[in-house]
């Protein structure tokens, strides 16, 4: 049994990267291609999801604070060089005279790269670590990391002048000289993100299997046995909690170069409880059910509004009903159990 | 600051509060005793605000020499409706999930979205407001210099009664006994003789009507559209959880608490500093005392 | 049913999706059109948080598409409007425009309200050579050569409105607005404007987005005492500040209030009693005087019902429709960048008077006036321009 399973996740995460490196770039043209990247950027948030709630059984209802954080870094990179030799044209209607101190760093590729990788990670082990020292848990934690992500948003639209306020950062022109928009750029932003996504989903199913993820889920279970058993379970979790944040600003980062824009209200609350929606759509316990969940509710939501656009929230709301209702572990779930009543 | 603003100011923070308390009633009792995380309450709120709407509508119509009391008819209008909605979701979908907490956060995210665009479909997507009967109308002048808004001074003595009620009903009475043996044990409960699922279906309606009667309150100081719930949803689950989930004493002591810093703050600050800084507090406070300010220790 | 073949279902299925968009959108004035019709996008936020505001936009350019539609349509075509929702979020904005040029390849997009969506908007017209009519007031600051925006611009009202403060009702002034570009900006050129007509600044607060409680503020203005309150308060936090204005005393009466951004559509939400005697600044009123007006009013509440209300961003969505229509009967063609050229100077008779697009930039010159808010929820019209006020897209302060 359990090793049949281990082989369906292992098809799954095959099928996944052949209809995600062969089949989407064949049969999409660049808008749906560039589309199903910007999509597929929520899958990293997602599959940090399945980590943190699935496995480690955290509920943050403040991704977005993370997605924000690498969409941000990358977002000023981007305006940087699109700004060429003047400051960000907000900064100039907002009567900054001198780039910023803290902005200046990002005019640097490899700072700026560092800059999201490092600032999430460190961010969410140093809160995560103290927040679960002191055994903050279940709904509190949920809700504590909805204020943040309330806070974050108060304070990205109040800092108008460094941040961009709601406009958030947009008209963004070049990579490293690479026009952003041609065709062939189109092309290599999305290969780039998948091979990336391929390798977190597969690090992540690494990490599950490994024994770390035989701890975390006795954790998520009986956390005062583990801690009995002398491990340092605030530690283990802030480590989980790490990885999705550090996957939740790899997704804001390609959000920003495939969407051209970051803004509050993408990082915001409501965008962070959606984040939570994709991982249980597609299957909480499921990595390859976490990109499965953003492909499907991302192109959901563009079919629909497209089709019906005065009532697709009716459609929308309905269907997350459905799925917890009718399949409490998401499509993947779905599909579990009808390859185990195949048996 | 000058001692005429000084009382003003003060004035507001007790009218805040008791905002705050009238929001987080509801929620206290479906999150705090319940412990199901609905989403979907700032939109339980707005129906109640949209009821108002309509009772207001009616008197217009039907009985214009009326409107000066509508607003007594509107309250339980909008308490009922909200509870007969609440009792309709416990019964159809909320009492699956008691075992799965976190799933109803997103089954009634789901159901929210769906709230939201049935009220947009029915009354429109822009606002509509409610005309205040002349009594609630403007202020009361204590002098030259100190204003004191009639509504405010009806929302506190309306905050204080709707406490008060659930106070007594949750303490005081066999249904209020009912609701807290089964939220504490529900075994036991069961095995006592007590009809959980009427119970559940009761109390979640209970909070539900709450919502209403916050909703209707709403109507009166702030705006009423098909997304209005969500401007207080966030602060109604903060101010319950910062208070520590059930204690109603606690949720009461938290509304307080916040409503006081965040007025004062919000006159020394900007808006969004103050906004922030309460935030700030809210997670430092929840870091040091984490389940939440006001806790009585119950046995798990 | 039973005897459907999958194939006859499935297709069945694709016409009555594909009936759903054109059926809601009502255009296709039946077969009085031989002529293939003519794609126009509407780009609008039919859900989330500035619904409230964009519906009624959307209601307003079915209704010149129908006009238009009914009296023989654009060069001979009917025109299609192809609905979109932005869903309040500008990154759904900029998909849907990319969309609406990719696929459904309308020449032209009415739409945007918010900054943040039209920010958002604007690099996907740069890169597809598209065409915006913004009908919505802002704050200037910038010249898209694809867009055409036929709303005020921040000088054609922040800087008339502190200039009429200042005449008649008093020189010092409190600015107060929801924490964002467009009342930041409103407010710096309104900053810059009180030394020309010897005001002084008593006060400047800002809310946030969403802000529901404005004590503290009315506290702040009443300990500051000022002649004169500048409001942009916007959506749904504008309803309360107004609300709680009122009941706290403070009704027009002492202090003079005056807005850029309320609308008779925002009245309908604030309620008619409790913004009695505040003023706003508007290029458009429901109650201007004039044939033109009348029969535009006139047609929207037979369309719509007559409980419904107009205000500046309807009439100017409006306006758009019908400017395109010039703009591309001008330049003979649907093409983008010639309906652009052609429509440089184009005047177009609208229900608020003339309109005239600018020689150099793509704003739009009209006149400006002050409205005092009555019971009824409709305007009296205080003051209005002598003549056509010129759009200054960057403001010299």
């Amino acid at each position: 049994m359990k090793i049949k399973r281990e082989y369906m996740e292992l098809g799954a995460l095959a099928t996944l990267a052949l209809v995600l490196l062969v089949a989407f770039p064949l049969l999409l043209g660049g808008f749906y291609l560039n589309l199903a990247g910007k999509y597929l950027s929520f899958a990293f948030v997602a599959i940090g999801i399945v980590l943190t709630w699935g496995y480690g059984g955290i509920l943050s209802l403040g991704q977005g604070i993370f997605f924000g954080l690498g969409g941000y870094a990358l977002a000023m990179f981007l305006k940087i060089e699109a700004s060429g030799s003047n400051l960000p044209d907000f900064m100039i209607w907002s009567g900054i005279k001198v780039m910023p101190a803290w902005w200046a760093p990002f005019s640097n590729i490899y700072i700026t790269l560092a800059a999201i990788v490092l600032i999430p990670a460190t961010m969410a082990f140093v809160f995560s670590y103290l927040v679960f020292k002191k055994r903050v848990s279940g709904v509190y934690f949920a809700i504590v990391t909805l204020a943040l992500a309330l806070t974050f948003t108060v304070l990205l639209v109040g800092q108008q002048s460094y941040t961009g306020g709601e406009n958030g950062i947009t008209n963004f022109t070049t990579f490293l000289g690479y026009d952003i928009y041609s065709h062939a750029s189109t092309y290599a932003i999305y290969y780039t993100e998948i091979v990336l996504l391929l390798f977190v989903a597969m690090g992540s199913t690494a990490v599950i299997r490994s024994r770390l993820g035989n701890v975390v889920i006795a954790i998520r279970d009986r956390e005062d046995r583990v801690r009995f058993s002398g491990y340092n379970t605030a530690a283990i979790k802030a480590f989980i909690f790490m990885l999705g944040a550090l996957f939740a600003s790899i997704g804001g980062a390609f959000f920003t170069i495939q969407a051209g824009l970051i803004s509050p209200t993408v990082v915001g609350v409501t965008s962070s409880i959606e984040m939570v929606v994709y991982a249980a759509v597609g299957g909480r316990l499921s990595v390859p059910g976490a990109v499965l969940g953003a492909l499907v509710v991302g192109f959901l939501q563009f079919y629909l509004s497209n089709n019906f656009p005065h009532i697709w929230l009716f459609f929308l709301g309905a269907l997350f009903i459905l799925v917890v209702t009718a399949m409490p572990n998401g499509l993947m779930g779905l599909l579990d159990r009808f390859a185990l009543s195949r048996e | 600051m000058n001692f005429s603003i000084a009382v003003m100011q003060a004035f507001d923070g007790l009218s805040l509060f008791s905002v705050l308390l009238l929001m987080a009633l509801g929620l206290a009792i479906i999150f705090g005793l319940m412990g199901v995380i609905n989403m979907a309450h700032g939109e339980l709120m707005t129906l109640g605000a949209y009821m108002t709407y309509l009772t207001a509508s009616g008197f217009e119509k039907y009985a214009p020499n009326l409107m000066g009391i509508y607003i007594l008819v509107a309250i339980p209008v909008a308490f009922l409706a909200s509870f007969a909605l609440g009792y309709a979701l416990e019964r159809l979908f909320v009492q699956w999930f008691y075992r799965r907490p976190l799933d109803t956060l997103l089954a009634t995210w789901g159901l929210s979205l769906i709230l939201q665009q049935a009220y947009r479909t029915i009354f429109g997507s822009g606002e509509v407001s409610v005309p205040l009967p002349s009594w609630l109308n403007g202020p009361w002048n204590l002098n030259s210099t100190i204003q004191i808004p009639l509504n405010r001074v009806f929302i506190i003595a309306l905050a204080a009664g709707v406490t008060l009620g659930v106070y007594v009903l949750l303490n005081r009475t066999r249904s209020g006994l009912r609701i807290r043996a089964v939220t504490q044990n529900r075994a036991m409960s069961a095995a006592v003789g007590i009809n959980t699922r009427k119970v559940d279906a009761l109390t979640f309606a209970l909070g539900s009507g709450l919502a209403g009667i916050a909703g209707c309150v709403f109507t009166m100081i702030g705006s009423t559209n098909p997304g209005t719930g969500q401007l207080y949803i966030v602060n109604a689950f903060i101010v319950v959880v910062f208070g520590g989930v059930q204690s109603l004493m606690g949720t009461v002591l938290s509304a307080f608490s916040i409503a006081q810093s965040q007025s004062w703050l919000e006159y020394f600050m900007s808006g969004s500093m103050a906004k922030m800084t309460m935030l700030a507090i809210v997670i430092v406070v929840l870091y040091f005392k984490p389940s939440g300010l006001f806790t009585t220790r119950v046995r798990s | 049913m039973g005897k459907l073949s999958r194939r006859e279902f499935m297709s069945l299925g694709g016409a009555t999706a594909v009936a759903g968009i054109t059926a809601s959108s009502s255009l296709l004035a039946s077969s009085a059109f031989a002529a293939e019709p003519v794609k126009l996008g509407l780009l609008h936020s039919l859900t989330g948080t500035i619904a409230i505001a964009e519906a009624a936009m959307v209601d307003a350019e079915k209704l010149a598409i129908d006009q238009i539609n009914a009296s023989g349509g654009v060069m001979g075509r009917p025109i299609q409007a192809i609905i979109q929702d932005g869903a309040s979020q500008p990154s759904v904005f900029a998909e849907k425009a990319a969309l609406l040029l990719n696929e459904y390849k309308v020449p032209a997009i009415i739409g945007c309200y918010t900054s943040a969506s039209r920010k958002a908007v604007e690099p996907v017209l740069n890169r597809k050579r598209g065409l915006l009519y913004y009908p919505t007031y802002f704050e200037g600051e910038e010249e898209d050569p694809n867009v055409i925006y036929t709303s005020q611009s921040a000088n054609q009202s922040v800087v008339q409105a502190i200039d009429w403060l200042a005449k008649e009702k008093g020189k010092t002034f409190f600015l107060v607005g929801s924490d964002y570009v467009y009342p930041r900006t409103c407010n710096l050129i309104a900053k810059a404007t009180l030394p020309k007509v010897k005001g002084r600044l008593v006060g400047e607060e800002y809310a946030p987005l969403g802000q529901t409680d404005f004590s503290a503020i009315i506290n702040k203005i009443k300990a500051a005492k000022p002649d004169c309150i500048y409001s942009t308060v916007v959506g749904g936090s504008n309803v309360a500040f107004f609300k709680q204005l009122r009941a706290s005393g403070l009704d027009g009466t002492k202090q003079v209030l005056l807005s850029t951004v309320v609308s008779e559509n925002e009245i309908e939400g604030i309620g008619a009693q409790n913004a009695v005697g505040y003023y706003a600044c508007m290029g458009y009123f429901e109650s201007i005087p004039g044939a033109a007006n009348q029969a535009f009013v006139k047609a929207f509440k037979a369309k719509y019902g007559q409980k419904r209300v107009i205000g500046d961003p309807m009439e100017c969505a409006y306006n758009s429709v019908y400017l395109w229509k010039k703009g591309v009967e001008k330049a003979k063609s649907f093409d983008p960048q010639k309906v652009i050229v052609a429509s440089r100077g184009l005047i177009l008779e609208a229900p608020e008077g003339e309109v005239k697009v600018d020689e150099k930039n793509n704003y739009v010159w009209k006149k400006v006036r002050i409205g005092r808010a009555r019971s009824d929820g409709q305007f009296d019209i205080v003051w209005q321009s002598p003549g056509l006020v010129e759009p200054e897209p960057f403001i010299k302060m």
